[in-house]
């Protein structure tokens, strides 16, 4: 049998700014990753992910993400991007400076 | 120091015309990133977990003021506020957006600095001693032989697409403080029968699979060793794993071929290249010496240190730590730490940029250094004016008395802000820093490396340190191995893993058994923690690390 599928978001960085962005369900980029898609199936993990190695000219390396629901939207599942979703830990830089 | 010439200036002026161009074609979509990567890489600039970071090259390690303060500018003007120095002697903007890169590289021009080659399959920075010119011990200024590598590897057409990176570090003395068995290759310069000439040590590296270098050859007259180099570099570009980025390093094709097999293809390579090297360098190399002449020392009274000295014990236990001997009387090498206690290693401020370079202007000969330990270094200061330099460095949050010592941490930026990272370096450091703060034994230990990398790629040296920590994640979560009886000096050796991992909330505790079982076993506070590692081995400290009930019945 399968493995069951862990929920994805597609992730990558911005071209000018290199910040961490995140795919939306209406195909945006946004900087908040509660505001992502959270994928619930490999096809469309596919699909949508094929969707942002088509934006060369917005991301650059975009790729699959695991990530978990939450009420407020997907949270992280590794360590490496709940660090990507904050910023460093020995300043207050990064996106949490916008928190 | 070296001021670059109008073929140098030229030279980075039209690399920097290039670049500026490829970053607008990026732009503007005609070149894909795949195009763009290995553009970007060969002018330093990488994508890192938070942002783009921009790796500028501090050739051999030396600055003078104008070029720090151009350093400052850079981090006021297109980054937040600081620079981070690395291992090897460079200095790291973590925040820079893409369009702003072609303007700090001009900036960088304006100053005769690049960020060429600090990155890619290249020749890259050729880093040395950062008491180069100042150490009592030296047998010979090694950063003219290094300015004629970096002019001759810069651009190197044989050498743009080797198998992987490649690095060289000198030194001019005995006592390595460059880590050269830790490099590609490494050059030691020595005297024979009254002739400088270098040992040719190659095969070292640290990285996943760690090699102490190996001595490919005792002696290389002067006029022979950039022939010779580019022979040895030449033999590997051939050989090479390129089927394989984990062996294409030069230590695996020595460790698969054996030293005296690559020396006798060296030395046929040689013979064969060595006619079209006709003397052109030789006279090159002179005219580099001659920048390189010593600034004119100053004789005057040190009455004024020996005074300070006994008055003010701040002063004391900096000048007892901080300063290395000198070899013009009356003079002090001075280290200014970067790693206050709790601070992030080889992270300074615009401001403290900007403070040191002013020091170096009026007390120091107008010469910096950054070392591979992630200090700044003023290395001619007159000892009179110690008293002065201290007392702003004070000011400044520099003046903090731990070189060498348990705080003085090597650490790599780690899961903070690189790409590779498998688990953080930053965090452990300030935390060690702190608690031995806290615990005010930093001097009763004294001296004692630890080295702290966040991945198998070692950029923290991990495998040379005394104690030595490497940051792996093991299940998503972040996992600490430490390694015991590293040395990176003439005495290199790797050290030995002590058993399994600790979570980041048990490493530090950890350290600290290691430390009071080094302070239990030692004959006394003269003999080091490496000492007496090598005179116990791994025994007492495995049982302090792991056997917790045999700890606590010691208590």
């Amino acid at each position: 049998m399968a493995k069951p599928f862990t929920p994805k978001i597609v992730t990558a960085n911005a071209l000018l700014e290199g910040d961490v962005v995140y795919l939306t369900a209406d195909d945006r980029w946004t900087r908040a990753m509660h505001e992502a898609e959270l994928i619930t199936d490999a096809d469309t993990a596919r699909l949508r992910l094929l969707i942002a190695e088509g934006q060369p000219e917005e991301v650059v390396g975009p790729y699959l993400a695991d990530a978990k629901p939450s009420p407020t939207g997907p949270e992280p599942v590794h360590f490496r991007e709940e660090f990507r979703r904050t910023g460093p830990s020995n300043y207050h830089h990064g996106k949490q400076e916008a928190l | 120091m070296y001021d670059y010439t109008e073929f140098d200036a030229a030279f980075v002026a039209e690399r920097n015309r290039q670049f500026r161009a490829q970053v607008e074609r990026r732009i503007d979509g005609s070149l894909t990133e795949d195009e763009f990567k290995p553009l970007r890489l060969m002018n330093g600039l990488y994508l890192q977990l938070h942002a783009y970071m921009l790796r500028v090259a501090i050739p051999y390690g030396t600055l003078n003021s104008g070029q720090m303060r151009q350093l400052a500018y850079l981090a006021e003007r297109w980054d937040k506020g600081y620079g981070h120095f690395t291992t090897r002697q460079n200095i790291q903007y973590n925040w820079p957006e893409l369009r702003d890169v072609p303007d700090m590289l001009d900036a960088l021009a304006e100053v005769g600095m690049h960020a060429i080659q600090t990155s890619g399959n290249t020749i890259r920075n050729v880093t040395a001693d950062h008491f180069a010119g100042a150490a009592a011990d030296e047998v010979a200024d090694p950063r003219p032989v290094a300015e004629l590598l970096r002019q001759w590897s810069t651009d190197h057409p044989e050498f743009q697409f080797l198998p992987r990176k490649f690095k060289i570090a000198v030194t001019g003395s005995e006592n390595d403080r460059a880590v050269i068995r830790a490099h590609d290759i490494g050059l030691q310069i020595v005297a024979r029968d009254g002739q400088l000439g270098y040992r040719v040590i190659v095969g070292g590296g640290l990285g996943r699979t760690p090699m102490i270098g190996k001595v490919l050859n005792d002696f290389v007259a002067q006029e022979d060793l950039l022939p010779y180099v580019e022979a040895v570099v030449s033999v590997w570009n051939q050989l090479g794993r390129r089927d394989n980025k984990y062996k294409a390093r030069i230590k695996i094709t020595v460790h698969e071929h054996g030293i005296d097999e690559i020396r006798q293809r060296v030395e046929d390579r040689y013979a064969l290249i060595r006619p079209t090297f006709a003397g052109i360098d030789q006279q090159l190399f002179e005219d580099i010496k001659a920048a390189f002449a010593p600034p004119s020392f100053k004789t005057a009274s040190t009455a004024v240190f020996e005074t300070a000295r006994k008055t003010d014990p701040i002063f004391r236990a900096w000048s007892d730590t901080n300063l290395a001997a000198h070899r013009a009387p009356g003079y002090a090498i001075v280290q200014v730490s970067l790693k206050a206690h709790g601070a992030t290693p080889g992270d300074a401020t615009a401001e403290q940029m900007r403070v040191l370079a002013d020091l170096a202007e009026f007390y120091g000969h107008d010469e910096l250094r950054i070392s591979h330990e992630q200090n700044v270094i003023l290395p001619h200061v007159h000892k009179s004016d110690l008293p002065s330099v201290h007392a702003i460095l004070k000011k400044h949050g520099l003046a903090t008395a731990n070189i060498g010592l348990i705080s003085d941490i090597i650490a790599c930026p780690g899961m903070d802000y690189c790409a590779l990272a498998t688990a953080r370096s930053i965090p452990i450091a300030q935390e060690i820093a702190t608690r031995f703060d806290e615990l005010r034994l930093e001097h009763e230990i004294g001296e004692l490396k630890i080295k702290i990398s966040g991945c198998i790629n070692a950029c923290g040296h991990h495998h040379v340190g005394h104690i030595g920590i490497l940051g792996l994640d093991r299940a998503g979560v972040e996992n600490y191995q430490i390694t015991l009886g590293g040395d990176h000096t003439e005495t290199a050796a790797l050290g030995e893993r002590t058993g399994p991992g600790f979570s980041a909330d048990e490493i530090i505790p950890a350290i600290e058994r290691l430390i009071d079982a080094y302070l239990d076993h030692r004959c006394g506070p003269e003999e080091t923690f490496l000492q007496t590692y090598r005179r116990l081995g791994m025994a007492p400290f495995k049982t302090a690390l792991y056997d917790r009930e045999a700890a606590y019945a010691a208590e």
